[in-house]
């Protein structure tokens, strides 16, 4: 049997990868599939501890987390498409109208 | 109903969340009814919306009191859920009101705009009631995602839709770290319950790195949303980009849902931990309170100023949390309602001085205001002197409450840093204070007033004086409201 552990590990580095990803990715689709990483690092760790304590609320909560990033990614999307008609490009970079 | 499912709620459940049904219910109605109504009558939404915003005040003001605990206990009615609601409540219908003439300026005039308005409150009024991390998550991105769109809702306006951009970014990320705090905190006490959280604080031996890392990101998910130093970047861009009456109702109605559910968290929760987070929230208070006030002092555009400006009051505001009493708890929130008061206030102005080709972004556009209209002049004057905490305003009482309850608990350097730094803020304050009076206008100012703005801007200035010179009423109040510690 694998321990609890590894899961979790495997859930910190995954949480890392997707962190870095946000920080460094100019792309902002990327940096949008890099939240949805760590969104789901975070389930694994729930699912984890769920099976490890032996109670459904982890489990519960991984559903619930699932929903809400499926709306978040749907609000922005829509912004990112409302972004790139007034502004023609998807590099972070470019995007620099507000400042100070 | 079969047995089992009954076990974990019963109907009588459902009264509890009587005001979040209507909220959300009439939302959802209000989608279909900007549809069924001809362009000409759209002033029915605002209507039904304002309303609704009543009917549901007054179910909560019915079933205030109660204390009821529903849902298995992820959800409570108690004075504190009531003050908090009685906050948005208030923020909710004033963020309407100012919008009435500005979405037709701005040609934004659509249903959505309430309906999105409607969504985000009810989201709030769960964080305010939700006793466990999951009720508080989901009222958190409830609260979150119609404001993302709500920010964005310039469609045309590069500077709304970057903004929007980089608010839902820094948002979800900041949701993702809090979540992985939760999880943590899951793990190392087998539950979500905040109630059972504490208990296995107490008997529990759950310290170590992994409890710290789980306090860490759960400060470093909340000061995300209550926009504290240093993870305050998003606030300036937000609240520069959206439109106005969203830069107020931000300001004011999430970010008090944000500090209930801190308060809830981290005094109910995770109190038995007091020695392991007060320390780092005390540094995002410090941080806040210096970042917030002196780089205030460094800008040209008023909407930013204000938002480094509810850096710094969030600054403030923490600092009632870091006292972890009774008195600091009721000290944050008489805040919050203040701070709801004159920061709709101060917006209603910046929103008058919004029309045709006017923008009435920048801090110069006010030289010599108090010149030509001096009865405008004169409220701006008000709510900057309670913004900068000068007596007889509210926003000094409020200060001086939760300086008191610093005080009280002996953290007498921390009162000492949060008034030398309301001292600077004063000095960017009275600043514009200085532009209205002691300079000649440049030109004919042509202000947008309404009566639903002039309603907000008459209650708003009324409240700050009464609440200045009066307090005792709603100190008293919120002592009530605060749960026992």
């Amino acid at each position: 049997m694998v321990p609890v552990t590894w899961y979790i590990a495997l859930s910190a580095v995954l949480f890392m990868i997707g962190a870095a990803g946000v920080l460094t990715r100019r792309n902002v689709i990327v940096v949008l599939m890099s939240i949805e990483l760590m969104l789901n690092s975070v389930n694994i760790n729930f699912m984890a501890f769920s099976y490890m304590l032996g109670d459904m609320t982890g489990q519960i909560f991984t559903v619930f987390t699932i929903t809400v990033a499926a709306a978040e990614v749907a609000v922005a999307l829509g912004i990112l498409i409302a972004l790139v008609r007034s502004n023609k490009t998807f590099n972070v970079d470019e995007i620099d109208a507000l400042k100070g | 109903m079969n047995s089992e499912v009954a076990a974990f709620f019963s109907p009588g459940d459902f009264l509890a969340i009587l005001p979040e049904m209507v909220i959300a219910g009439m939302a959802c109605l209000l989608l279909l009814v900007d549809i069924a109504v001809p362009r000409t009558k759209k002033c029915v939404v605002p209507a039904l919306a304002v309303l609704s915003v009543a009917v549901a005040a007054w179910f909560s003001y019915e079933l205030a009191g109660s204390g009821v605990s529903a849902f298995s206990g992820m959800f409570v009615l108690d004075g504190y859920s009531d003050f908090f609601k009685l906050i948005f409540y208030i923020v909710a219908v004033f963020a309407i009101l100012v919008s009435l003439r500005y979405i037709r300026t701005e040609e934004i005039d659509l249903g959505e705009y309430y309906v999105l308005l409607l969504f985000s409150l009810s989201g709030m009024m769960i964080m305010a009631s939700g006793t466990d991390l999951l009720t508080i998550y989901l009222g958190l991105e409830l609260a979150s995602l119609p404001v993302y769109a709500l920010v964005g809702f310039l469609q045309k306006s590069r500077k709304s839709n970057e903004a929007a951009m980089k608010y839902i970014i820094l948002g979800a990320f900041s949701s993702a770290i809090l979540l992985y705090g939760i999880s943590l905190i899951y793990g190392l006490t087998g539950t979500t319950q905040l109630a059972a959280i504490s208990a296995a604080l107490v008997t529990g031996d759950v310290n170590g790195p992994l409890f710290t890392l789980a306090v860490i990101m759960l400060v470093a998910g909340f000061g995300f949303k209550v926009a504290g130093f240093p993870f305050h970047m998003w606030a300036p861009d937000a609240y520069e980009g959206a439109p106005t009456p969203i830069t107020a109702f931000m300001a004011a109605g999430p970010k008090a849902a944000a500090f209930a559910v801190i308060m809830r968290v981290f005094l109910e929760g995770l109190y038995p931990a007091y020695d392991s987070w007060q320390m780092a929230i005390a540094a995002v208070a410090v941080g806040s309170m210096v970042v917030g006030n002196i780089t205030a002092i460094l800008q040209t555009s008023i909407k930013r100023m204000l938002a480094f400006s509810s850096v710094g009051h969030a600054g403030y505001a923490l600092l009632g949390l870091v006292a972890g009493s009774e008195e600091g708890m009721a000290s944050v929130m008489f805040y919050l309602f203040v701070y709801a008061f004159m920061n709709l206030g101060i917006f209603g102005i910046v929103i008058m001085m919004r029309k045709d080709s006017q923008s009435g972004d920048q801090i110069s556009h006010y030289t010599g205001l108090g010149k030509s209209n001096r009865l405008t002049a004169l409220a701006m004057l008000i709510f900057l002197f309670s913004l900068a905490g000068i007596p007889p305003t509210a926003g000094f009482i409020a200060k001086f409450y939760v300086f008191m309850a610093l005080i009280n608990k002996g953290m007498v350097g921390l009162a000492v840093i949060a008034a030398l730094m309301s001292a600077v803020a004063a000095y960017y304050y009275i600043r514009i204070v200085m532009l209205m009076y002691m300079r000649e206008p440049e030109k004919e100012f042509a202000l947008a007033s309404s009566r639903g703005l002039l309603c907000v801007l008459i209650i708003a200035l009324a409240a700050v004086v009464a609440l200045g010179v009066y307090p005792g009423y709603f100190i008293d109040l919120a002592r009530y409201a605060a749960f026992p510690l």
